[in-house]
């Protein structure tokens, strides 16, 4: 793994962390979608927000697929996790939601599950070794 | 009425971005590391390599419905909710799906961080 790679990871984050806040924001305005008014949706795309909210999903896609290029599926997908915690903070101190206890103990086993992967190997396909060899070489490839 | 759409949709979500994930994954393996083609022979070879492999679109347009079922979620429900049930809940489908289609070694450190991030998202929705 090099720096630049965990850019990417972390571009992978925080673009869909805000991408996902633009969206809410933007979709809050526009009101409940009904099943009799699916249109609704498909003009969604119309509000600034959920626009703003697009590109910067479509900047977490690029990062995400050039990620998904040089390591594994499992290993790239807890990057955003992150994100969940982002998330929170972001509807506790924008949107002013409420946020209880048990939540903040959610997001605090999701950040644990997290660093679980994130200290593993990034490449696991193909290997037959165990756990420990599997992330020699993979440091070896990377590094 | 309002909670049975937002988890209908979360459901929805799970379903196509697991599809969509494995897909492109499989997509970008096939393509190779990136910055390396990107160095060797620039930008166009990666679009037309990336745009050139049949699966890419099929996991595109899975990410499309799971997209718009997203949106659908939050108009329902709250952003502290359907984004995180959503997205983690697709982190679990996912690592059953890697080990199956993608074959890759979902060792115990990625089972044991399914399961924390599992256990998360359930305290997340209570």
């Amino acid at each position: 793994m090099t720096f630049r790679k965990y850019l990417v990871l972390a571009g992978i984050t925080v673009f869909s962390t805000v991408g996902d806040s633009l969206l809410a924001r933007g979709m809050k305005e526009l009101g409940n979608v009904s099943l009799h008014n699916l249109s609704g949706l498909l003009l969604a795309v119309t509000n600034p927000w959920v626009t703003l909210g697009i590109l910067l999903l479509l900047a977490f896609f690029t990062c995400y697929m050039s990620a998904l290029s040089w390591a594994d599926l499992t290993y790239v997908l807890p990057a955003s996790s992150l994100g969940y915690v982002l998330v929170a903070l972001v509807a506790r101190f924008a949107f002013h939601e409420e946020i209880s206890v048990s939540r903040w103990l959610g997001i605090a086993m999701i950040a644990a599950g997290v660093g679980f992967v994130a200290a593993g190997p990034s490449v696991t396909h193909g290997h037959e070794h165990d756990n420990a060899a599997a992330e020699t070489v993979s440091h070896g490839v990377k590094s | 009425m309002k909670d049975l759409y937002a988890w209908a949709a979360i459901g929805a979500v799970i379903l196509a971005s697991t599809a969509g994930d494995v897909l492109l994954s499989y997509s970008m393996k096939r393509v190779g590391d990136v910055s390396e083609l990107w160095k060797r022979r620039g930008m166009l070879a990666v679009l037309g390599r990336v745009l050139g492999t049949p699966t890419f679109a099929l996991g595109v347009a899975a990410m499309g419905v799971a997209f718009y079922s997203l949106l659908f979620g939050l108009s329902w429900g709250n952003l502290s909710l359907v984004v995180p049930a959503s997205a983690s809940l697709t982190f679990v489908a996912n690592a059953v799906a890697a080990s199956i289609f993608l074959h890759e070694r979902v060792g115990r450190r990625r089972w044991i961080a399914a399961l924390l991030v599992a256990g998360g998202v359930i305290l997340m929705a209570v």
